[in-house]
């Protein structure tokens, strides 16, 4: 926060002058400068500590523990990552995969079933459907957290706790989804193209699949990457229903490690390392899927 | 240039209101009806059981993992565990009305939980809506360069997990390992960064979320018709005129989601202060209501007081989203007034 105070001070100071049109090319010069100087600050706020990720990750305990900064004779990126492959039998790769699991597979079902409702929502008129609408718009302002007690409790009642469905089940309802969904059906399937397939014979479900769904294949995306996000950074659902290690996802397990670090030290190089990998999937998801975040958030803002 | 590219809909106020636009349907399902006989009977029943068999899924899952736990945690907070007899023999549920509930707002620590909370979002929510909406400002103005980069810069910590980005800044947070309090050290400052919780807390909370913020405002901002904007120029309006008297009123729905995400988000605040648990003595285990609930659940296996604590976390949640979509409404509609 405090690295971005310099440059929120200096632009009221300079952005009001605006000058008589003569006077106008030195001022707008050094304003610009201050907009765009204010924007590296922030750029450097939010990159900073992932820079500091990437080489904490090269360290070995002494050297993260020291303080040292890095070179390359103490670069010890690969034996982090043998540590990382060798610790607990490999247990990390296990969560890596469980949590590609989860957010994979739960995701592209999460957005599947999303979409239906969505489109169920904008094409057809039924009784009570703005209810069933409002009803489940409210369901985006429960607090995911209050909602994890009573499900391990009910989970546990089933006898499902602590297995793998405990966690996939409830990451596949995501009420915003429904939401973006209907927004994203209102604007790429025009009801014309419905009406022409349903004068050519094609019942409705047959029109939902190879129209309706591939129109809409873009909010699909979406609410996929959304979701997969969601997925793959939750924390709270499987703490609580979860205590068999093999089945952790990435971010318990990284949790159950930090923990240790305080009795083993030797942990942090795991820790940091295991993180940084946990991070790439993520960020090369939204480098190449720039344009449907944007189309996510710019759905969400305009509502 | 980057031209919103998510289809709007209505440009109502609130989220429902904008929402409900009333699709025209698949041109006239409705009109249909009556003379439901001459295309074929069979075509009509299929064109009912659809949407029923699209929504069904979702319907489905959202009742089984929203609707159903809202109840059985209600339920759970009306009653208690009692031991039965001599203390073997397992424990019997007893009906205890409200008594969970004045068990839970009796606890020091429950109390102090929200008051850290209360604390933590007047902290937070002015320092991350003015962040972020100053941001969205600064990347609209026309001086800005290289949009799409440092949209997606400051958009990036928001693929970071919280967990991950709690540990990051836990570790930046402590003496030996940090270089940020390593340079802070040779300045001379003594920085305690893990004995103030809140400020770091905060801090974590604004890294993962003002560029996520940041992104939706811009691209309310983008969705203002440059008419105006060229309207307020030709009056004379400087940019910071226009920033605060133009655009700034122009986006409020968005103010309005944002702040009401902000405040819901904030107040399930667990896994950063669970990071920060370990090492920092002042975070306790109690120290967000979240967090005594949870520990109200698996350490001391209170569920009836576990489920009454959420209860009243989810009660204060709506009370807030009300207030804030009420206050979000009112405002725009003054001014709809005022302007006209």
């Amino acid at each position: 926060m405090s690295i971005l105070a310099p440059g929120r001070r200096t632009r009221p100071d300079r952005a009001p002058a605006v000058p008589p049109p003569a006077a106008r090319r030195q001022p707008w010069s050094l304003s610009r400068g201050a907009v765009n100087g204010a924007l590296v600050l922030a750029t450097a706020y939010t990159l900073l500590p992932l820079g500091w990720l990437l080489s904490a990750a090269a360290k070995n305990t002494g050297d993260l523990l020291g303080g040292r900064g890095l070179s390359p004779e103490r670069w010890h990126l690969g034996d982090n990552l043998h540590a990382l492959a060798t610790t607990g039998d490999g247990i990390y790769f296990r969560w890596y995969l469980n949590s590609l699991l989860y957010a994979g597979i739960g995701a592209v079902l999460c957005a599947f079933v999303c979409v239906c409702a969505g489109y169920a929502f904008h094409v057809y008129a039924f009784r009570g459907k703005e209810q069933l609408f409002g009803l489940v718009l409210l369901g985006v302002l429960v607090p995911t957290t209050a909602l994890a007690l009573p499900m391990y409790l009910l989970a546990s009642q089933l006898h499902i706790v602590n297995t793998f469905w405990a966690v996939f089940i409830p990451s596949l309802v995501n009420p915003f989804g429904v939401y973006l969904s209907r927004v994203f059906c209102a604007g790429y399937i025009p009801s014309e193209v419905l009406e022409a397939a349903r004068v050519d014979g094609a019942g409705e479900l047959r029109t939902f699949w190879s129209i309706g769904l591939r129109m809409v294949m873009p909010g699909f995306v979406t609410v996929f990457l959304f979701q997969f996000t969601a997925i793959w950074n939750n924390f709270f659902l499987p703490l609580v229903m979860l205590s068999d290690n093999r089945l952790f996802p990435v971010s318990l397990g990284l949790y159950a490690w930090n923990t240790q670090t305080t009795a083993f030290p030797e942990y942090y190089p795991l820790v940091v390392t295991g993180s940084l990998l946990a991070v790439v999937p993520l960020v090369v998801a939204f480098v190449a899927l720039q344009r449907h975040w944007r189309a996510g958030l710019t759905a969400g803002s305009v509502k | 240039m980057t031209r919103p590219l998510a289809p709007r809909t209505g440009a109502g106020p609130g989220p429902r209101t904008g929402a409900g636009t009333p699709a025209p349907g698949p041109a006239g399902s409705r009109a249909d009806r009556p003379r439901a006989d001459r295309p074929s009977t069979a075509r009509t029943a299929g064109r009912r059981g659809a949407p029923a068999l699209l929504l069904a899924p979702f319907m489905l899952l959202f009742t089984a993992c929203t609707l159903i736990p809202i109840g059985y945690a209600v339920h759970l907070s009306l009653y208690t565990e009692r031991r039965s007899g001599l203390g073997f023999g397992g424990t019997v549920s007893v009906f205890t009305g409200l008594g969970n509930y004045t068990r839970a707002l009796g606890d020091p620590a429950f109390r102090e939980g929200f008051l850290a909370v209360a604390g933590y979002c007047l902290l937070y929510i002015p320092l991350m809506l003015g962040l972020s909406l100053l941001l969205a400002l600064l990347l609209d103005s026309a001086l800005a360069r290289a949009r799409r980069f440092f949209q997606l810069a400051l958009f990036l910590p928001h693929a970071v997990p919280g967990i991950i980005a709690a540990l990051i800044w836990m570790y930046l947070y402590t003496p030996e390992i940090s270089p940020v309090v390593g340079a802070l050290d040779t300045l001379g400052a003594q920085p305690d960064l893990l004995g103030n919780p809140l400020p770091a807390v905060v801090n974590i909370a604004l890294w993962e979320w003002a560029g996520y913020n940041m992104v939706i405002f811009y691209a309310a901002l983008q969705a203002i018709p440059r008419e105006v904007l060229e309207a307020a120029r030709v009056d004379g309006a400087g940019a910071l005129r226009t920033a605060f008297s133009v655009k700034i009123p122009l986006i409020r729905a968005s103010l309005t989601m944002v702040g009401l995400f902000t405040v819901i988000g904030s107040l399930q605040l667990f896994t950063e202060p669970m990071i920060l648990h370990g090492a920092a003595p002042a975070v306790t285990s109690t120290w967000t209501p979240n967090m005594y609930a949870y520990s109200a659940a698996f350490d001391r296996n209170d569920y009836g007081l576990a489920a009454a604590a959420s209860v009243l976390l989810a009660l204060t949640a709506a009370a807030l989203s009300y207030a804030i979509t009420r206050g979000g409404r009112a405002g725009s509609s003054r001014r709809a007034k005022a302007g006209a």
